[in-house]
């Protein structure tokens, strides 16, 4: 998969590291911006309150 | 029986694909693991700087009014934990109060009241106000600055409770029945840490109280 991806980015190898660097801080900014803050809440790592 | 090369070829890619996806998997919970205990601490951190302005912004109050889910209520202080320990507490104790700090249970009583104060704060995520509060020893200070005056409680206890043991939230804590003649703060966050166990519970009684001048 990953191979196939490297294949395809276009340009030289310069070039494809700073694509495929960009592709992952993308990947990465998506997922904590916007993925993680909705998964978050479903964690019971933290429950602090004492209810019934 | 020899397998047939084309075969052969498709099962190594496949295999190869299904290795990827996983090592995948375990980069983005590994990233998930570190927005838990650093990234939710920059949500936290940037509303306490508003609460923060709130509390001082705020003009003194002639009577001691009902105060509204998501404001801020007093701020508070544990010398024990360090000089710069300081935190706006939140009226409400629901996931989206908790979030911005420590949170009042509505209806407990409000700082320096006769009854009980209660607050609630998380342990390891969003800025964890109440990580250390497992340091704390008997006579150590929980002070809280509400806008009318600075209370000066002192730690009685400590002790670990089921999350479903709601008399540490009674005026006087674990007798519902009996009518509170002190005023007393109670802490609670989770135990162990990392955990939604048991709940981490620190008791205190009002020790001095100082008015202040606006």
């Amino acid at each position: 998969m990953y191979a196939w991806l490297w294949r395809m980015l276009p340009g030289g190898l310069g070039v494809r590291l700073l694509t495929a660097t960009a592709l992952v801080a993308a990947a990465s900014a998506v997922l904590w911006y916007f993925v993680f803050p909705l998964l978050e809440p479903s964690v019971a790592l933290d429950e602090v309150t004492v209810q019934k | 029986m020899a397998i047939p090369r084309p075969t052969l070829n498709r099962v190594r890619a496949l295999l190869r694909t299904f290795g990827e996806l996983s090592i995948t998997a375990g980069l983005v919970l590994l990233l998930f693991c570190a927005y838990l205990l650093w990234g939710t601490s920059s949500y936290t951190l940037r509303h306490q700087a508003s609460l923060q302005e709130e509390l001082k912004a705020a003009p003194q109050k002639k009577e001691k009014e009902k105060l509204k889910i998501g404001k801020a209520v007093a701020l508070l202080r544990i010398p024990r934990l360090g000089r710069d320990y300081q935190y706006a507490v939140v009226e409400g104790v629901d996931h989206e109060n908790l979030k911005r700090g420590p949170g009042h249970y509505p209806g407990t009583a409000l700082p320096g009241e006769v009854g009980n104060f209660v607050l609630s704060g998380h342990r390891t995520t969003y800025a964890a106000p109440f990580n250390r509060i497992d340091e704390l020893e008997r006579d150590d200070e929980i002070v809280v600055e509400a806008r009318e005056a600075r209370y000066v409680y002192r730690v009685t206890s400590q002790e670990v409770v089921m999350p479903d043991e709601i008399d540490v939230l009674a005026p006087v804590p674990h007798k519902p029945d009996i009518r509170p003649i002190r005023p007393t703060i109670t802490l609670s966050t989770c135990h162990p840490e990392y955990s939604a166990e048991q709940r981490l519970i620190v008791y205190g009684v009002l020790k001095s109280t100082e008015p202040r001048e606006v």
